[in-house]
């Protein structure tokens, strides 16, 4: 995945707010990259833009060899529901379905029949433990259970790519721990890239690599551990 | 999607709930209002329903409606059965009168006499005694409903009774003995029925010039009946309807001439807003509330058509699970209330008007919500 120089600007004339000033980033396949920095520095634009969301004003992002500027709308959506998985930070499940039928709606969508769809989401949340409350309502799992079957939501038609948005800021300190663990064994076993944004200096180690932002730049781009180092 | 659409609604219980009693309340008004106001139309003609047997009915130019005493000569009876075409004219008498019943009280009736000969133009069912006991000295047939309600007889001790059969009453300061009861639809004007022969029904009516109401008409096998309306109208002078057309005329003149239409399209009306506004409230708040799912669906790659399809069948089946509520709960009063005073008849038509009705709620409603569910940014699910 390739970023050059993309510019987002939100609003017109005096109440133009510019979110991203020209980022360059690369990611390279199976990576597991963080972005950080702090509230408003751009990282939620940067991952609406790499997803195709929104659409930037200068500058272009390549995912997986493809240009968004070059899809229509519908195809940058099927690209969307192809390739990229989602976790949320409020997890975003649908409360009337069970977790079994909340993973398996990116398979639905990417136009498998429901049955197909089912015996995949059954799979996916037996790999992150949760296999025998496939029929359970979300409302009746913890906070980390919920994001459990969002990462299985997430992974079910295995996505060449997963943004994460805060995937351990509801959860304390040791759920958000393990489900880290989870991302990054799942993530290596599926070959997926891994794009997260955090404001949490604790789950650090877990990336590659860390792009720090400010202001709508990216202003390091290190190790996790020279990331780590440098910020002691 | 469409099974997660319809989970998403089912799911809501609560929300489910309050849209489709939004929605059956509306479909209950808009079909229990019509159906009374086409209930009560159609008595404006039950008269002529009930009189089944002629083709035509000959009266007087200026006749409006069935209940309208206009006589015209009796010499008219034999003209009209000279008109070629016809194979019998029967006369009918029919006005509104005063009855003085057996405890010495005055009762409003619509007095119907019927040819002696024929008695054609009877009531269509005899319940006590027999159409032919009309012919007993002084009989008169009551209609049976009215004799146990409004036409009571007053006992010495203050309690009431039945007009039974062998009572004798006045009608114009002469003597009538109910020798059966017989049963007649409900007429618009609710005086009780009475009737008699013609001959009789001359003796208890003023003495005027004019006496005959009505003359009846079959048209001989295979004569076109509106041509012989036609013919009638031109020899005779008078007015030929054939019984739809009569029919026709007696609607037009409740239509045209008494508020009910205004007064029933406003309880219609009202039901159609109440319920519009409680149903398409409810369903735009259902929306409103799930607006962060369809972002996430929307993010997840599911194409707006899609979305917009979801919230299309949740409206349908929103409408339609309300209509069924509320045209059952009609069905149920009609039910109930058969047979009684209050008319009801729930007409095709009504039920076509209120599904009508009931897609142009969720039609506004899910054109609302839609409008929500596109204009909604995926990058919200971003923002915590």
């Amino acid at each position: 995945m390739r970023c050059q120089g993309v510019v987002k600007r939100f609003g017109e004339g005096a109440g133009e707010v510019v979110a991203l000033r020209g980022v360059d980033l690369d990611i390279r396949a199976g990576e597991f990259m963080m972005l950080v920095g702090p509230s408003g520095c751009g990282k939620t634009t940067l991952i609406s833009v790499i997803a195709g969301i929104l659409a930037s004003d200068e500058g272009s992002c390549e995912v997986l060899g493809e240009r968004y500027e070059a899809m229509r709308s519908s195809q940058k959506m099927d690209f969307r529901a192809k390739n990229i998985g989602f976790v949320f930070q409020q997890f975003n499940l649908l409360p009337s379905l069970s977790i079994a039928e909340n993973v398996a709606i990116p398979m639905i969508i990417n136009g498998h029949d429901r049955s197909r769809a089912m015996q995949a989401a059954r799979a996916m949340l037996d790999e992150v433990g949760l296999g025998d409350r496939a029929d359970s309502k979300p409302n009746l799992l913890s906070g980390g259970q919920q994001q459990r079957v969002a990462i299985a939501r997430a992974l079910v038609h295995e996505p060449k790519i997963l943004l994460c948005d805060e995937p351990t800021s509801a959860l304390d300190h040791t759920t958000g721990m393990k489900i880290l663990d989870m991302m990054r064994s799942l993530s290596a076993r599926h070959g997926t890239t891994l794009i997260v944004v955090t404001h949490d200096s604790r789950i650090f180690k877990y990336a590659d690599r860390i792009a720090h932002m400010d202001d709508g730049r990216i202003d390091k781009l290190l190790s996790a551990s020279e990331y780590m180092e440098t910020t002691r | 999607m469409n099974a997660i659409a319809l989970q998403m609604l089912f799911g809501d219980r609560g929300k489910y709930i309050a849209m489709i009693i939004g929605i059956g309340f509306a479909s209950l008004i808009m079909t229990q209002q019509p159906s009374i106001f086409w209930g009560l139309l159609t008595r404006t003609y039950a008269f002529i329903g009930d009189v089944a047997a002629p083709d035509i009915w000959v009266m007087d130019p200026g006749v409006q409606f069935v209940e309208e005493h206009k006589p015209i000569r009796d010499t008219d009876l034999a003209r009209v059965r000279g008109v070629p075409g016809v194979a019998w004219a029967a006369p009918m008498y029919k006005n509104l009168m005063i009855v003085k019943l057996p405890d010495g009280s005055t009762r409003s009736i619509d007095l119907t006499g019927l040819d002696d000969a024929t008695l054609i133009g009877a009531p269509p069912q005899i319940v006590e005694g027999s159409l032919e006991s009309l012919r007993q000295a002084d009989g008169v047939l009551v209609d049976k409903e009215s004799a146990f309600t409004r036409l009571r007889v007053s006992m010495p001790d203050g309690s009431t009774r039945p007009l039974a059969i062998g009572d004798v009453m006045e009608i114009n300061d002469r003597r009538a003995v109910v020798v059966g009861y017989a049963k007649a639809s409900r007429n618009f004007v609710l005086q009780p029925f009475i009737y008699t022969t013609y001959t009789r029904a001359l003796t208890y009516a003023p003495q005027n010039r004019r006496q005959l109401t009505y003359v009846l008409v079959k048209a001989q096998q295979g004569v076109d009946i509106q041509a012989l309306a036609d013919r009638i109208s031109s020899e005779v002078d008078l007015l030929a309807l054939t019984s739809d057309q009569f029919k026709t005329v007696t609607f037009d003149y409740w239509m045209k001439n008494t508020g009910i239409p205004i007064n029933f399209g406003i309880s219609v009306t009202l039901g159609f807003i109440v319920g519009a506004a409680v149903a398409g409230q409810a369903f735009f708040n259902f929306i409103r509330e799930n607006l962060k799912q369809y972002a996430a669906l929307k993010a997840m790659g599911l194409r707006s058509g899609v979305l917009v399809r979801m919230v299309l069948l949740q409206s349908l089946v929103v409408g339609l699970t309300g209509y069924g509520l509320g045209v059952g709960m009609t069905a149920l009063f009609g039910y109930l209330m058969r047979d009684t005073v209050l008319a009801f008849s729930m007409h095709p038509f009504i039920l076509v008007f209120a599904l009508a009705g009931v897609f142009l709620i969720v039609a506004a409603a899910a054109l609302l919500s839609i409008r929500q569910v596109i204009k909604i940014d995926p990058a919200v699910v971003f923002r915590g």
